[in-house]
C-alpha cells in the first residue's frame, strides 16, 4: 500500500477544509470499502481525513416527520433503530443482508453510499477497466459478468452497484444531504448515483470537497409495510444476484401506493418507476404483479453468465408484491 | 510407474500371512474416548504459533509480482523504479537467482520429495501460467516489499496459450498411469452390454476448478546459516518431503536443512506439492544474506498453488428391471499442464465400488497452460463419488427402485477390479443405521412432493468412499527415570489433532497415563514420518509408535533379564503386558514391574528405542478403504432457485475410531468443503487470458455459517482386522459423495438433474 497522510476531523467544516488542503485527499469513513481498495492499489489517495468521529452519528426524528440519519451512523445502529424498524422496516432489513455482522459494526451510512462495485475486471490491474483507467476498455463485457448489471448498462461499464442498503434508500425517496466549503445542498437519493454512459468512473453526483452529512427519508406512512427480498449464492456474506426493496400500500384492494427498487442489477440502485406506474391505482392480484414486473425489466439487457437475472428479478418482485400483499389483506 | 515387479509383489502378497492382530483392538483404554484436543487451549488464545508468526532478528520480506500473460516469455522487466522504494533490499529476478535444480514431481514408489510442478523456479524469462511469480521484492518490511512490488514494470512476448478447458478438451490423451495404477480396464464389453440393457442411463457430469482456501496463506520463513545450513519455517503438511525436495533443488545434505512446522492452518493438499513460495523464501534468503519471510497473500495463494482440476466425466449404466448391473462405465478427462503430469484419478471410486457384469473405466488428461493442479482434499473421489452416485441416483428413478435398496443390489461381494478380499468392509450396515437415524424411509420418491411455502423439500443419498493408505514411517519412544515417556516423530499437524490421538495411542501402547507423554512432531530431523495427506497419516504413525514400543519393551525387558532380583527375570517378550505405568506378566497380573522401578534398578535415566513400521503388504493383499453414506436434506425455493442444506447425516464404516469428537469435528469438515463444492464453489479462469478473476474469498464462496446445518455423524465403529489399532484415515471421506447427495436431494425436491457443479441458483430456474 502506498504511503498516505492522515489527520483526523471532529467536525464537519474541519473536515472539508482538511480535505481542501490536501492533495489527492479522501474521506475515511468505517474504511469497510476504502482501505479494501487501497490494499488493492485500486485507491491510491495521497491522504486520508478521518471522518469516523464526527458528530453526524444521531438518528434524529423531524417534527415535519422525515428521519434524519447522521453520515457518521453506523449500518448496525442504523439497523436496530427503533423509528427506523417501525416506520421503514424496508431499510432495516437491507442493511442486516449487506456484509457480515463485523462490516456492518464498522461500516458507516456515508460511506455506504460511495461503495464500488465488486466486478472482478475492476479489482484485477491485469485486465481493462473504464472505471480503473478511463477510455482502456471494459472486459467484463465478454467476461465473467455473472455479478453484473442488467439495466442502465452501457458498451463501457457493465459493474453493478453492491450496496443493498441503497436498494433501500432509493425506494424511500431519500435525500442525501452534502456540505462543502461552498456550502450545503440536498440531492435526491435516486439522482445520487449515475449510470456508467460513457464515463463509467464517474459514479456519484458528489462533487469535489462535498462531504455527505446525512440522508433524510421523507414520512411515508406506506413504508410501515415495506420488506428487502435478497437474492444470492450463499446464505450470507454474499452480494445481490438480485435485491428488491418494495413497499405497497393496498385500500379495498387497490393499490394505493406502491415503490419499487432493484438492486443487482444496475450500476446504481434501480429505482423501478415503470412498474410503480403499472401497480398505482391498479388491483393487487399477481397479473398486475407481472405486468408490473415485466414493466420493470422492460430493457434490460442480459450478457453471457447473467441473462438469468431477467426472469429471476421478475420472479422476485412478483412473489414478494404478492407476499406484501397477502400480510395486508392479513 | 506399474512395473512388472509391482505386480510379481502385488500378486506374492495375496498369498503372505497377515500381520498379527493388534492386541490393542481389542483392549479399552483411552483409545475410543471423545477427548478435547490437547492443543486446543493454545489455539483458541493465539498462543500456537504458525510459520509465518516467527519472528526472527534482522528478518526481511519478500512479496512477489505475478504474470499476467499466461504464455509467453518475459521482454523486459524494469526494476529501477522498485529499487529506490523505501526500505527495498532488492528486487529479484530470474538472472539473481543461483542455479538451481528443477523440483522432482511426487514419486509414488519413493514419496521422497513431492513437487506439483516440475518447471525450474525462477530460472529463466519464461512464463508458463497466467500469475506466475516473475520478479521478488525484498524490504525491510512487507508493506515496503507490496509497495515496491507495484512498481515493477514487465513486458512481455505473447505466445499462443491453451486455457480453455472446453476448446482443448478433445484433444485430450490418455496418460500412461494414473496415481501408478492402470488408466483404462476393460472387464467384459461394457458398451455392447449397455446397448442391449433394458434399462440405461448415460450422463456427462461436470465439475469446475477448485481452491483448496484453508484458512493460513502459505507462508515460509528461511533462515542460512553458511553456506550450507537452512533453516526453514513453512506452513507444509509434509516437512520431510519439503526437506528432501530443497535439498535436491538447492544441491545442499539433507541432514543440513531442518523444516519446522508445528502448526499449520489447514493444508487439504494444497499445501502436500512443493509449490514455488518455498523455494522462494529460500533462494531469497540467500542472496540478501538474512532471514526472509515469504507469506502468500490469499492472491498469491491462488496465483501460485494450483487446485482442483476442472472435470468432465462421462457414467454409464445398463441394468436390469430388477436393478442388476450389466455394464458399468466410467470415463473422465481432467486437465494439467505438462509440468504437472497429474491426472486426478476421478474413475477410483468406481474400481471398487459396485458389482457389474462389464466394465470399462478410462481416464484422460489435457495439457493446459495453467498453475500445476494438485491434490485436493480426497482427489479423485470427491469428484468421482459426484459422477458415478449421481448416476447410480439416476438409475434408481429409472428403476422405480429405493436408491439404498439398488445398493444393496450392486454390492459385490469381492473387489471388482482387483479381484481380490475387502479386509473390513460394511458400506450396507453404514446405509442401514444411517436410514434409520436419518427417518430416510419416510421420504417421498416422488419429486416435488414436499413443500413448505415457496420451498421444495427433498432428500438425497449417495455412497462415501476412500482407500485405506498406511505407509512406512518411523519414531522414537523414550522412558525416563521419572516416569514420563517422550515420542518424537516427524508428523505433521494442520488441524485434524494429531498429537491427541496419538497421545491416546502410546497411551494405551504404554500402559501410562495420557499425562505422563509427551508427543513431539512437526520437525524435519525427527524420525522419519508420512505427509499428512491421502489420510494416511494417523495410522501411519500408529504403526511406527507401535513398532517403537515394541522396541523399547524389548530393550527393557533385557534390563530385567539382566536383574536378578526383577519380577521379570524369566520373561519373554509375549508374556508380557504394558498397563499401570510399566511391564507385567499376562498370566499372573501381580507380577511385573513400573518403568521407574525397572530404570531405577539398571540406574538409567532413560531408555530410548527408534522402531519402524513394516511396509504396508495388506494393502497389497486386501482390498482396503472406508465407506459412508451421506444422508442430506435440501430446500429449494421455487422462485428464486435457492438451495439450502436444512440437515444433513454421515455414517461412515471407518474402522475403529480414535477419538470421536476430534473424527467428528474431521467428517464435518469434509461435509462442509463438500457443501461448497456442490453449491458455491469455482475458480473463475478467464479463457481469453487464462487469468484467475476471483482469487480473494470474497468471490471465491466457500460456505458460511448460515449455509451449514447441523451435521449428525454416525460410526459403525467396527475394527478393520488388517489395520493397527483397526483404525482406517479419515480426514478425506467426509467430502465425498456429498455433491451427489445434495445433487439427487435437488432432483427429490424439484424433479431438475443437476449434472454441473456447483448448483447455483440460475440452474434451477
Amino acid at each position: 500500500m502506498k504511503n498516505f497522510a492522515y489527520t483526523k476531523a471532529s467536525t464537519s467544516s474541519e473536515a472539508v477544509n482538511l480535505l481542501e488542503s490536501s492533495v489527492g485527499g479522501k474521506f475515511l469513513g468505517g474504511g469497510t470499502n476504502l482501505v479494501d481498495l487501497m490494499r488493492e492499489n485500486i485507491e491510491q489517495p495521497d491522504s486520508l481525513v478521518d471522518i469516523s468521529s464526527l458528530p453526524l452519528r444521531d438518528i434524529v426524528e423531524n417534527p415535519d416527520g422525515s428521519v434524519t440519519i447522521g453520515a457518521s451512523a453506523k449500518n448496525s445502529a442504523v439497523a436496530i433503530n427503533g423509528p427506523i424498524r417501525q416506520r421503514f422496516p424496508v431499510l432495516s432489513q437491507a442493511i442486516l443482508f449487506g456484509g457480515s455482522g463485523q462490516i456492518r459494526n464498522m461500516a458507516t451510512v456515508g460511506g455506504n453510499l460511495m461503495q464500488r462495485t465488486r466486478c472482478y475486471y475492476f479489482y484485477d490491474h491485469a485486465s481493462l477497466c473504464n472505471k480503473r483507467t478511463p477510455g482502456a476498455g471494459c472486459d467484463a463485457i465478454h467476461g465473467f459478468n455473472r455479478m453484473h448489471a442488467i439495466l442502465g448498462t452501457s458498451s463501457h461499464c457493465i459493474a453493478a452497484h453492491p450496496s443493498d442498503m441503497c436498494v433501500a434508500l432509493a425506494a424511500l425517496d431519500a435525500t442525501v444531504e452534502v456540505e462543502s466549503r461552498r456550502g450545503k445542498r440536498s440531492i435526491p437519493f435516486v439522482d445520487f448515483h449515475r449510470l456508467p454512459g460513457d464515463t463509467p468512473h464517474l459514479e456519484t453526483e458528489l462533487q469535489p470537497g462535498e462531504l455527505i452529512t446525512a440522508v433524510t427519508i421523507p414520512k411515508l406512512e406506506a413504508a410501515r409495510r415495506s420488506v428487502y427480498r435478497k437474492v444470492r449464492d450463499r446464505s450470507s456474506y454474499g452480494f445481490a444476484l438480485v435485491s428488491i426493496a418494495a413497499i405497497l400500500e393496498i385500500v379495498n384492494g387497490t393499490i394505493t401506493t406502491a415503490r419499487l427498487a432493484l438492486g443487482g442489477v444496475a450500476h446504481k440502485p434501480w429505482r423501478a418507476f415503470p412498474a410503480e406506474e403499472l401497480l398505482q391505482g391498479n388491483p393487487a392480484n399477481d397479473e398486475v404483479f407481472r405486468r408490473a414486473a415485466d414493466g420493470a425489466l422492460a430493457g434490460a439487457q442480459g450478457f453471457h453468465y447473467n441473462a438469468f437475472k431477467i426472469e429471476l428479478a421478475k420472479r422476485v418482485i412478483v412473489s414478494t408484491l404478492s407476499e406484501l400483499a397477502q400480510n395486508e389483506g392479513a | 510407474m506399474m512395473s512388472i515387479l509391482m505386480t510379481l509383489v502385488q500378486t506374492a502378497a495375496r498369498f503372505m500371512p497377515d500381520a498379527k492382530r493388534d492386541p490393542l483392538i481389542d483392549s479399552h483404554g483411552y483409545v475410543g474416548k471423545p477427548l478435547d484436543r490437547v492443543d486446543g487451549h493454545l489455539k483458541v488464545t493465539g498462543g500456537a504459533r504458525f510459520a509465518a508468526e516467527y519472528a526472527l532478528d534482522d528478518m526481511v520480506y519478500a512479496e512477489p509480482v505475478f504474470s499476467t500473460i499466461s504464455k509467453g516469455k518475459v521482454r523486459r522487466l524494469d526494476t529501477s523504479v522498485a529499487k529506490r522504494c523505501p526500505g527495498v533490499i532488492a528486487v529479484l529476478t530470474p538472472h539473481d537467482m543461483p542455479r538451481l535444480k528443477a523440483p522432482t514431481l511426487v514419486d509414488f514408489s519413493k514419496l521422497d520429495k513431492i513437487a506439483a510442478s516440475n518447471l525450474p523456479v525462477f530460472q529463466d524469462d519464461r512464463v508458463y501460467w497466467n500469475g506466475q511469480a516473475v520478479a521478488l521484492v525484498v524490504a525491510e518490511t512487507h508493506e515496503q516489499a507490496q509497495e515496491a512490488a507495484t512498481k515493477v514494470h514487465v513486458e512481455y512476448d505473447i505466445e499462443d496459450s491453451n486455457v480453455s478447458f472446453d476448446a482443448n478438451k478433445a484433444r485430450a490423451t490418455m496418460p500412461k498411469d494414473v496415481l501408478g495404477e492402470p488408466p483404462e480396464i476393460k472387464i467384459g464389453d461394457a458398451e455392447k452390454n449397455l446397448a442391449a440393457a433394458p434399462v440405461r442411463v448415460d450422463a456427462v457430469y461436470r465439475s469446475p476448478y477448485y481452491s483448496h482456501s484453508a484458512i493460513e496463506p502459505h507462508a515460509t520463513i528461511a533462515v542460512w546459516e553458511g553456506d550450507d545450513k537452512i533453516t526453514v519455517f513453512d506452513s507444509t503438511q509434509f516437512v520431510e518431503g519439503y526437506r528432501n525436495s530443497l535439498a535436491h533443488v538447492f544441491g545442499i545434505k539433507p541432514e543440513n536443512i531442518r523444516v519446522l512446522a508445528p502448526f499449520v492452518g489447514g493444508g487439504f493438499g494444497g499445501k502436500a506439492g512443493f509449490w514455488w513460495n518455498t523455494v522462494l523464501a529460500v533462494a531469497a534468503a540467500k542472496i540478501v544474506k538474512r532471514p526472509v519471510k515469504f507469506a502468500l497473500s490469499r492472491e498469491g495463494v491462488f496465483r501460485i498453488v494450483g487446485g482442483r482440476t476442472i472435470a468432465e466425466q462421462r457414467v454409464a449404466i445398463g441394468a436390469t428391471v430388477d436393478g442388476h448391473v450389466q455394464s458399468l462405465i466410467h470415463t473422465g478427462v481432467t486437465a494439467t499442464p505438462s509440468h504437472a503430469r497429474y491426472a486426478e484419478q476421478c474413475t477410483f471410486p468406481t474400481r471398487h465400488l459396485y458389482a457389474t457384469d462389464a466394465l470399462h473405466i478410462a481416464q484422460y488428461v489435457v495439457d493446459l497452460d495453467m498453475v500445476a493442479n494438485t491434490w485436493m482434499r480426497a482427489p479423485g473421489e470427491s469428484i468421482g463419488t459426484f459422477a458415478v452416485e449421481s448416476a447410480l441416483d439416476e438409475l434408481a428413478v429409472e428403476l422405480r427402485m429405493d436408491p439404498i435398496d439398488l445398493r444393496r443390489n450392486v454390492e459385490p461381494k469381492r473387489d471388482p477390479t482387483k479381484d481380490n478380499e475387502f479386509s473390513s468392509r460394511h458400506l450396507l450396515e453404514a446405509y442401514e443405521r444411517g436410514a434409520a437415524k436419518f427417518g430416510w424411509a419416510a421420504r417421498n420418491p416422488q419429486p416435488r412432493s414436499q413443500r413448505d411455502g415457496s420451498w421444495l423439500i427433498g432428500q438425497g443419498v449417495a455412497t462415501a468412499y476412500y482407500p485405506v493408505l498406511r505407509l512406512p514411517g518411523a519414531a522414537r519412544v523414550r522412558v525416563n527415570a521419572d516416569g514420563i515417556a517422550t515420542i518424537h516423530t516427524a508428523a505433521n499437524e494442520m488441524g485434524m489433532g494429531v498429537a491427541t490421538s496419538q497421545l491416546q495411542h502410546a497411551a494405551d501402547r504404554l500402559g501410562v497415563p495420557l499425562q505422563c507423554i509427551e508427543f513431539n512432531y512437526g520437525d524435519s530431523e525427527m524420525p522419519s514420518s508420512p505427509m499428512a495427506g491421502g489420510s494416511c497419516q494417523t495410522v501411519s504413525i500408529v504403526a511406527s509408535v507401535r513398532a517403537a514400543v515394541e522396541k523399547l519393551h524389548r530393550e527393557l525387558l533385557k534390563l530385567e533379564q539382566q536383574d536378578p532380583a526383577s519380577p521379570l527375570k524369566r520373561a519373554k517378550y509375549d508374556d508380557i503386558v504394558a498397563r499401570d505405568r510399566g511391564l507385567f506378566l499376562a498370566s499372573e497380573p501381580s507380577r511385573g514391574a513400573t518403568y521407574v522401578d525397572i530404570l531405577r534398578r539398571a540406574g538409567k535415566q532413560h531408555v530410548e528405542a527408534e522402531g519402524t513400521s513394516a511396509m504396508p503388504m495388506e494393502m497389497m493383499k486386501y482390498s482396503m478403504a472406508s465407506y459412508g453414506a451421506q444422508f442430506c436434506e435440501v430446500r429449494v425455493n421455487d422462485i428464486t432457485g435457492e438451495v439450502r442444506i436444512a440437515r444433513w447425516l454421515g455414517s461412515f464404516d471407518c474402522g475403529t475410531v480414535l477419538n470421536p469428537k476430534t473424527a467428528m469435528s474431521q467428517l464435518r469438515g469434509g461435509i462442509i468443503m463438500g457443501i461448497g463444492m456442490a453449491l458455491t464453489e469455482e475458480v473463475l479462469v478467464d479463457d481469453r487470458s487464462g487469468r484467475i478473476m476471483n482469487a480473494s474469498l470474497a468471490e471465491y464462496h466457500v460456505p458460511v455459517n448460515l449455509d451449514v446445518p447441523h451435521i449428525d455423524i454416525l460410526f459403525n465403529d467396527i475394527p478393520d482386522p488388517h489395520t493397527p489399532l483397526g483404525a482406517h484415515g479419515i480426514g478425506e471421506i467426509g467430502i465425498t459423495g456429498v455433491a451427489a447427495a445434495i445433487a439427487n436431494a435437488v432432483y427429490n425436491a424439484t424433479g431438475k438433474r443437476i449434472r454441473s457443479l456447483p448448483i447455483t441458483l440460475d440452474k434451477l430456474l
